[in-house]
């Protein structure tokens, strides 16, 4: 109970990681939505942080900051295209989006 | 160690809490906001980790500039400020039966993977750089074996930063 536990982290991605896939899933607004897989790719970045520190071995961190630009970016498109929707419908709710529906 | 132990759970319990919040809140503002918490946890977890280059990124990056984004999607898309009932799905217990599952089929997998006491991180995790610092460590991996991926993660932004554009460009 003294050292830290490879485990401690890796279950705090694990919690962190479903409470991004219920916001994923019950949201309906878009914008929440892309709130709840920022929440998923902060969980993927505890658990390369913690393997790497476990290694001593810099490629955890270095994955890591690859995962923060690419979710930067992710934001930044994710957003443009809420906006656009928005300008479009006049609304980000995802329940009326059902064109595909069959 | 146990300092260390008391530092995790404290933050642990701050991530939580704040995460439960973001996709429970009836407030699209509250939500971005317990954003803010849960990623300023996940830096003090960095920092736990002896991660600093990491955390420092994640402050600059995530609370910096991510969630200004949110706020500016939020106020650009005139969702509803104050509170709102129907943020949430009618369908949200099947939502979380299926987050409960996952959590359920990837705590057995860690605990029979990993155990309790098997896999202790090195009581000094740092990774050996230059004055106590694993900043330098990280640099040299990242413009030396990790060269190729980050010019093509700078090309990637690049992109993502004109697509933005070009899509939310008014004709």
């Amino acid at each position: 109970m003294d050292d830290l536990l490879l485990n401690q982290f890796l279950l705090l991605g694990a919690v962190l990681f479903c409470i991004g896939v219920y916001g994923a899933l019950a949201r309906r607004n878009a914008v929440l939505v892309l709130m709840s897989i920022e929440l998923i790719l902060n969980s993927v970045n505890i658990n390369l942080v913690a393997f790497g520190a476990m290694q001593g071995n810099p490629a955890g961190a270095v994955f890591a900051l690859f995962i923060i630009a690419i979710a930067a970016a992710e934001v930044g498109v994710g957003l443009a295209i809420v906006l656009l929707i928005y300008r479009n419908r006049k609304s980000v709710d995802l329940d009326d989006m059902a064109e595909m529906k069959g | 160690m146990v300092a260390q132990n008391l530092f995790f759970y404290a933050f642990a319990a701050m991530i939580v809490f704040s995460a439960i919040r973001v996709v429970t809140t009836h407030n699209v503002v509250h939500a971005a906001l317990y954003l803010v918490a849960v990623l300023a946890g996940v830096g003090a977890q960095y920092i736990l980790l002896a991660a600093e280059f990491v955390a420092a990124t994640q402050v600059l990056v995530y609370i910096g500039a991510v969630v200004v984004l949110f706020l500016f999607g939020i106020m650009l898309t005139r969702t509803r400020i104050g509170r709102d009932q129907d943020l949430t799905h009618r369908n949200w217990p099947m939502g979380a039966a299926t987050a409960l599952l996952l959590l359920g089929v990837m705590a057995y997998a860690l605990f029979d993977e990993f155990g309790w006491s098997r896999t202790a991180l090195p009581a000094d995790s740092r990774l050996g750089g230059v004055n106590g610092s694993n900043t330098a460590t990280v640099s040299d991996a990242i413009f030396g074996q990790y060269l190729v991926p980050f010019e093509v993660i700078s090309v990637l932004l690049l992109a993502a930063l004109v697509g933005a554009i070009v899509l939310a460009r008014k004709e």
